[in-house]
């Protein structure tokens, strides 16, 4: 270890004029009098006139000046083999477009903590429950990923859902997970096989109080990193004053299709097709919505909106900027009613040639000792930090996407 | 036979008996329902750009063509002029049907031109081009701008981003993949 060296070049342009200061990075440029030395974030210029140093990784020794910083000595601790060669890919992976992967890095720390910070004094509890899983989610509609090498079968979580149920069951009735889920064949600028999911439970509380924490979590992260309670959305500037609207589904139908969502529904596709080609580019362009009342069908482990007629699921889904940030239920608690949809499931995944995964026996029993009336929402964080930051590609604002690695 | 999983950028196929080009893809699935692929196609015939939304699992037939080195003669109003260098035969295609590579083709220069059907509809041009920079700003001067790189205008009209170190009047070499810069050519 270098005795005194400064993490960063933000940090030495950070220092005042006259410190002495010490720091790595890479000549990128040069003229007679000076060199640009950079890391992924900063870049900061060097008086002094060194030979041989182009687009070596150097360490700098020097002051700080009202202009850069006035080397005494730089030591070159690995030359490339031809001046200045053309970056290699990580390097232009971080600082390609005005250092955009670099930044959202940075971004998504602060979002990390921000989402702690708020849920913590809301009076949560952060878990961690397990990737590996013996049963993923039932869902006709999500792969999971097959892990070998464990005594049983396991597969990915595709959401740390039956786990965190079943500490609410248990007796833990705030509680919040941040890790990541998994989903197999899903890539793209809006998805990734692996991503970052905020998931949260309140028990004795309702789909309406978690709706409530998305917004307000929204909110709060945009004045803070916004300054203001705004997001640079790709058509213009988003306004995240709370509260956002709900906009029961059959509604946006009706809306933004003009069709009538039960003579649709017959045809699932059809749903879909309507769902992503007419309504989501419609949803969250300059204020963000909550789409809610699903289906029954689409239900998934939502109840049924106690009173409804005819009968629609307690489920919800945010939308900003046309991205789907989040899905919440109003949670299913009947274990009866739930193995039947689970045993459904089962039955049409066979039928369509999906694997079938094993029922989650340890779940089914939670239910039946009794978990509360609950409240629940799954909210991709990448999206989340997309949106804050201004960045359309979710590939951007992440480390490495899965075709980089 | 290709299904959604093959589509790309530049996957050529067969929609509805026209081949077709991917420009630009997108892989859209609400969390709970069923996947698509929404795809930006050029019709390369025509050059006009259509939007599709294909359903995961989706199949297309492939696009049999064919490629003919040819020597690039010059442009010729908004055509570009081509000829197969043995028969003498000449070609012409359009703007549209070059799409960028037209900014990266210089008078003599020999490509590959795509055929479907005995029809020309394309034109690829060399992996590596060497072009001259006509317009950039100048060196390194003590700048701490934060992007490692700066905008160059090449002798075909081209703009492109280069390192800081390369001056008007130096030959870059070009990868016409990416279109981007790789190497400054010592002349």
């Amino acid at each position: 270890m270098i005795r005194g060296l400064l993490a960063s070049v933000e940090q030495v342009l950070a220092s005042a004029p006259g410190t002495s200061v010490r720091f790595g990075g890479r000549v990128t440029a040069r003229d007679d009098a000076h060199v640009r030395v950079e890391d992924a974030l900063a870049a900061v210029l060097v008086r002094g006139a060194f030979e041989g140093v182009e687009g070596t990784l150097v360490v700098v020794v020097g002051e700080r000046t009202t202009e850069g910083v006035a080397a005494n000595a730089i030591e070159s601790v690995h030359a490339p083999s031809v001046a200045f060669p053309r970056p290699g890919g990580d390097v232009r992976a971080l600082t390609d477009h005005g250092r955009r992967r670099a930044r959202a890095l940075v971004a998504r720390r602060r979002v990390l903590a921000g989402i702690r910070r708020f849920f913590e004094g809301r009076g949560f509890l952060e878990v961690e429950t397990p990737s590996a899983v013996p049963s993923p989610g039932m869902d006709l509609h999500l792969g999971a990923l097959e892990v070998r090498g464990l005594a049983g079968a396991r597969w990915l979580a595709t959401s740390p859902e039956y786990q965190m149920k079943r500490l609410l069951a248990g007796g833990l009735h705030r509680i919040y997970q941040l890790g990541r889920a998994f989903r197999a064949d899903e890539s793209g600028v809006r998805h990734q096989p692996e991503f970052t999911m905020l998931e949260w439970y309140r028990g004795f509380e309702d789909a309406e109080a978690v709706m409530r924490d998305t917004e307000e979590l929204v909110l709060a992260l945009s004045e803070e990193m916004n300054g203001a309670a705004r997001l640079d959305g790709s058509r213009g500037p988003i306004d995240v004053t709370t509260p956002w609207e709900r906009l029961p589904v059959a509604e946006a139908f009706r809306r933004y299709a003009s069709v009538d969502v039960a003579s649709v529904l017959p045809d699932e596709e059809r749903f879909f097709r309507i769902l992503v080609e007419q309504i989501e580019p419609e949803l969250g362009r300059t204020r963000p919505v909550f789409l809610t009342e699903w289906p029954l069908s689409m239900a998934s482990l939502a109840r049924v909106v106690p009173g409804s007629d005819p009968p629609v699921a307690d489920r919800f889904e945010a939308f900003v900027d046309s991205l789907e940030l989040c899905n919440g239920f109003g949670e299913l608690t009947d274990p009866v009613e739930q193995r039947t949809r689970f045993e459904h499931d089962q039955r049409e995944r066979a039928r369509l040639g999906l694997p079938v995964y094993p029922l989650d026996e340890r779940f089914l029993a939670a239910l039946e000792e009794g978990m509360p009336p609950s409240g629940g929402n799954a909210l991709g964080v990448d999206r989340l930090v997309m949106l804050l930051t201004g960045v359309r590609d979710l590939r951007d604002v992440i480390a490495f996407s899965d075709e980089r690695l | 036979m290709y299904d959604t999983s093959d589509i790309r950028k530049n996957l050529k196929f067969l929609l509805e008996g026209v081949p077709v080009l991917v420009v630009d893809f997108q892989f859209v699935k609400p969390g709970k329902g069923q996947a698509f692929t929404r795809t930006k196609l050029r019709n390369m015939l025509t050059g006009t750009m259509l939007e599709r939304t294909f359903k995961t699992g989706e199949r297309f037939e492939k696009a049999d063509m064919e490629e003919r080195q040819q020597q690039f003669l010059y442009p010729e109003g908004d055509k570009f002029v081509f000829m197969d260098t043995k028969s003498y035969e000449q070609l012409f295609l359009n703007g549209e049907q070059l799409g960028e590579a037209r900014f990266f083709i210089q008078d003599g220069m020999m490509v590959d031109v795509l055929f479907w059907n005995d029809r020309p509809i394309g034109v690829t041009p060399p992996t590596f081009v060497e072009l001259k920079v006509v317009e950039t700003e100048p060196g390194f001067k003590g700048d701490t701008s934060t992007n490692t790189g700066k905008p160059a205008k090449l002798e075909t009209g081209a703009t492109i981003s280069v390192p800081l170190f390369v001056n008007e009047g130096d030959v870059i070499k070009i990868d016409t993949r990416t279109y981007e810069y790789v190497e400054r050519v010592k002349k």
